[in-house]
């Protein structure tokens, strides 16, 4: 019973928070962001002192329900593992290994300090939350948008507006490319042996490790039932029940309750733990290699480009725009500084997802790598839209509100005189200025001993937010004639 | 919305809706069922249903050609793919239109109006082809001098253009040949802007091409010679003053119910058919009819105005009340109409196999209180004749305008967040804009550089429209409305 509760709750989690990354409506971040806020990562880095106290008296409590409940890669990898264990000669395929401790310490004093030092991306890599959310963003959402395509286009034949289509496109080759190889190493792991990764690699895991040894409930072999058959080791996805020895090493037990039901004289039982616990002895085995080789699997992988725009007819061909080098990254209002964004940002990918402007894409620069930054190729960020600030779990994107967005500048536009229409193509522009959600732009004569000849932007730095609008909107091709460069700093103006 | 008295317009509209009470429900839904339904039903047979024989002829009191007041348009023609050939580059579909051909000379129609120009200058030929199968004598081909383009000024290239026509149309005599659009402005090789009166010059005058085509009509190669007018009222006014000179066989205008009064508040560059009418009827000049529908708008008119048609008469479609009121002037010899689908062929020959004429009653109903109502509409008076395309910063111009009419149309175009449909509006106007128009392509792109401008037959304000469509959609987007 506790467990088929245990698994209900974990399938809850892990449809709802998939759900996240891909609903581009923001309905689904109405009523279940909290999901990606109580993440742990994301909350120590958010400093959300009320998610922290929740998780680690959850912990103290029941032992790591979250790696079983709350955290989607550790239900993602029951998933693959429930699925290799239908196999005839996988049925009961675990077998109890002492734990791999000076991995599993070596891989969070490591991790702690690069992220004391700085190193936030590799951190996020290894992050379970985040490295489920690339997983979701670059294979699921594509798939579930190309579905809400096809729905729409099915709505349209019905005359219906319920449905609208959406671009898909695959936004950044590094975070793909990483995807993938996430994919590939925790799913044969899984595969092969369930929990390798949350009892080796995963920091969050680790921690978690710590205090569940000491929870108050957890599962208990009653030696006087218990007769030694061992068919509780070969069930336990984590390797830590040593039937020989009737112990279970509580530090990587993620109370999957597998063992309950699986011990055919009810030996085993979910309750309070009784006085004395007993630690294992921690030998090293060095036999298990399977992280280790797993880990050199390198994919090579193009990333798709989406399909195009159908072809028109009678109408003129539209170059697509390019990325201008921009000295500075522009990051989204809320990030605060770039610093504040590669300090917190867990690369987890959902403000990507979520944005619907397509301004957001994973970054690929090392420093940032897989952090959002903004382009302005496909869309401008929208003065009415606040949505990466408000689906961010770790405080990286802080919440604004639509008014403090308007004054919030995160950049500066530049105008590069050679590209713009006015003057290479003679004509009456001001579609920067025309556009411009501050005013931040006001058209003067090219010539300005001529009132009437063609007009050009001149912008107020001051007063431009760098939103993007007139990058976006300049008919300039490939390079806008204007474009945003990005400020180290966010101030209020 | 930019509109001016918006609130006595809204009252109008609130009051009268209030007066027809439960009929728009009633009436819209009679709409799709009783039409053909209840004809059926009666005749068992939709041979009947079309007649043949019934056709309404006017005949020419200048060369006694007796016209079948349907005329042909082969503006739209069918491609292969079911669309019209005017938008698409798709291949016309030669079959159909030999069987739509055959059928409206069957039904009586014996005017087909044609040019160079149509159908991305494909209609000649399709139509010489069709043609071509039938006796000569058994149908009337207008075609036009579109020479709009500064490139066929010079008489040799003008004259090479009317020789084409003969050539395409397999034919060595035009019965309706027209100086195409009078009234226009025009731009020379060197990029100078024309008005109206100077375009008409560069075009027929300078170059002694009317002076030829008046030769060709001595000579019997021209049976009739007359022209089009769009625009500028001058060109028209200065046309018809040398009447006595050049003996205009015909004139064709632009007259629908709207157009009839109201013409200005549609396109402010626009005179009201009535004047038009009279102008010509003084001079007893026979009238060719154009734009019946104005762009099509009168055939899907706004909900409640369909519904005041179909009380009256439930079993006729909206279109057809256009075409008898274009057909009800008696010195209207012919009411063109671009037909690209059989049915449409077949609902006008219902509409003219014979034409039911309008009672003055009807006529007021029409193009007083109707038009009225019509107006208070903000609709962009774009015919969708593609004239202006492709733009050169790749804006879906008459995809725009399309999409914008529609919700005007079908009332989802609000004028602020407290009305009540206010939330359906939105969702069906930005869902509906990114649907019939690739992002790219639409509003917001417009940088209001104004090459199209000239181009627009209806003198839309092009760059200015879009600009206020844009405004509207950044308003929905935003919810500052």
């Amino acid at each position: 019973m506790v467990k088929k509760i245990r698994v209900a709750l974990a399938i809850v989690f892990i449809v709802a928070i998939t759900l996240l990354f891909l609903d581009f409506t923001g309905t689904a971040h109405f009523w279940l962001g909290w999901m990606a806020k109580i993440q742990f990562l994301p909350a120590l880095l958010a400093l959300n002192a009320f998610a922290l106290v929740f998780l680690l008296l959850l912990t103290f409590l029941f032992g790591r329900i979250y790696c079983s409940v709350i955290c989607p890669l550790g239900v993602f990898q029951d998933l693959v593992s429930w699925v290799s264990g239908k196999r005839k000669s996988a049925k009961r395929r675990f077998s109890y290994s002492p734990a791999k401790s000076w991995l599993r310490y070596a891989m969070l004093g490591l991790l702690a300090i690069l992220f004391v030092i700085g190193l936030q991306p590799i951190v996020g890599i290894f992050d379970p939350y985040a490295a489920f959310g690339r997983m979701a963003s670059n294979f699921l959402a594509p798939l579930y948008g190309w579905g809400n395509n096809l729905l729409a286009d099915w709505a349209e034949k019905m005359d219906s507006y319920a449905v609208y289509s959406i671009d898909v496109w695959i936004k950044g080759g590094t975070a793909f490319v990483l995807a993938v190889v996430t994919l590939v190493v925790v799913s044969v792991l899984a595969w092969r042996s369930g929990r390798t990764y949350c009892n080796t690699i995963c920091p969050v895991g680790t921690l978690f490790g710590f205090l569940s040894k000491y929870s108050l409930f957890r599962p208990v072999i009653n030696t006087e039932k218990c007769n030694g058959c061992g068919l509780c080791s070969r069930s336990c996805k984590a390797s830590c029940i040593n039937s020989a020895a009737h112990e279970i090493d509580y530090s990587r037990c993620v109370v999957c309750l597998d063992c309950l039901d699986n011990c055919k004289r009810g030996a085993i039982t979910y309750k309070r733990r009784e006085s004395k616990t007993s630690v294992n002895s921690e030998s090293i085995d060095m036999g298990r290699r399977t992280m280790l080789t797993a880990s050199a699997v390198v994919l090579a992988s193009s990333a798709v480009k989406a399909a195009e725009k159908k072809v028109d007819g009678g109408l003129a061909y539209i170059e697509d725009k390019q990325i201008p080098e921009r000295q500075t990254p522009i990051v989204p209002p809320g990030a605060l500084s770039i610093k504040n964004l590669t300090r917190r940002c867990t690369a987890c990918q959902l403000c990507i997802s979520a944005c619907p402007s397509q301004v957001l894409r994973p970054s690929s620069d090392l420093t940032r790598l897989m952090m959002p930054e903004s382009s302005f190729e496909r869309g401008y960020c929208r003065p009415e839209c606040t949505r990466c600030s408000s689906v961010c779990p770790a405080g990286a994107i802080q919440p604004i509100s639509v008014d403090e967005k308007s004054s919030i500048q995160v950049g500066h536009a530049v105008f590069i005189k050679k590209n713009c229409v006015a003057l290479s193509k003679d004509v009456n522009c001001g579609n920067c200025a025309r556009h411009c959600p501050v005013g931040a732009i006001t058209m003067v004569p090219s010539d300005p001993n001529d009132e009437s000849s063609r007009k050009i932007p001149a912008i107020d730095e001051e007063r431009c937010i760098g939103c993007g609008a007139c990058e976006n909107l300049c008919p300039a091709r490939p390079f806008s004639a204007i474009y945003v460069e990005g400020h180290e700093v966010h101030k209020t103006i | 919305m930019s509109d001016n008295n918006k609130n006595t317009n809204r009252m109008n509209r609130r009051a009268f809706l209030k007066m027809l009470g439960g009929g728009t429900l009633l009436a819209s839904a009679s709409l799709v069922g009783c039409d053909s339904n209840n004809k059926r039903e009666q005749s068992g047979s939709l041979k009947n249903v079309v007649p043949a024989g019934g056709m309404t002829y006017r005949v020419s009191p200048t060369s006694g050609d007796k016209v079948s007041i349907l005329g042909y348009g082969c503006m739209r023609l069918p491609t292969v793919k079911n669309g019209s050939a005017r938008d698409t580059d798709d291949e016309i579909d030669q079959e159909q239109v030999n069987a739509q051909v055959d059928y409206a000379l069957a039904h009586g129609v014996n005017y087909f109006d044609t040019s160079p120009v149509y159908c991305k200058g494909r209609s000649e030929h399709a139509m010489g082809i069709a043609l071509r199968r039938h006796p000569r004598n058994s149908y009337f081909i207008a075609t036009k001098l579109s020479n709009f383009s500064s490139a066929y000024w010079p008489e040799k290239d003008s004259k090479e253009m009317y020789y084409n026509s003969l050539k395409e149309l397999q034919t060595d005599y035009i019965d309706y040949m027209l100086l195409h659009a009078i009234g226009q402005s025009g731009t020379t090789q060197d990029g100078k802007q024309l008005n109206g009166m100077e375009a008409l010059q560069a075009r027929y005058f300078d170059n002694g091409i009317l002076d030829f085509l008046v030769e060709e009509r001595k000579a019997g190669r021209i049976r009739n010679l007359g022209f089009s007018y769009h625009g500028d009222i001058k060109v028209f006014d200065y046309l018809l003053s040398m009447h006595d000179k050049y003996k205009w066989d015909f004139v064709q205008i632009q007259l629908n119910y709207v157009d009839w009064h109201y013409a200005k508040e549609v396109n402010p560059n626009n005179t009201n058919a009535e004047y038009l009418y009279a102008e010509l009827e003084k001079r007893n000049i026979p009238a060719i009819i154009m734009e019946p529908l104005l762009g099509g708008r009168l055939a899907k008119l706004p909900d409640y105005l369909s519904a005041r048609l179909k009380q009256r008469d439930p079993e006729s479609s909206v279109a057809s009340w256009a075409f008898r009121y274009a057909g009800t002037f008696p010195k209207v010899l012919t009411v063109l109409s671009g037909m690209t689908y059989m049915e449409h062929l077949q609902d006008n020959l219902r509409t003219y196999s014979p034409l039911v004429s309008l009672s003055e009653e009807e006529l007021s109903f029409l193009h007083d209180e109707t038009a009225r109502l019509m107006i208070e509409y903000p609709l962009v008076p774009c015919t969708k004749c593609q004239y202006c395309m492709p733009c050169e910063f790749g804006i879906d111009i008459p995809s725009i305008f399309t999409h914008y009419n529609k919700c005007v149309t079908e009332n989802y175009v609000v004028k602020d967040s407290q009305d009540e449909n206010y939330r359906k509006a939105r969702q069906v106007f930005l869902v509906g804009y990114d649907r019939s128009v690739p992002k790219l392509r639409q509003a917001d792109h417009c940088i209001g550089c104004g090459l199209c401008q000239n181009a627009c037959p209806q003198g839309i304000k092009i760059p200015e429209e879009l600009h206020r469509i844009g405004e509207y959609v950044e308003k929905l987007k935003r919810g500052l409305l």
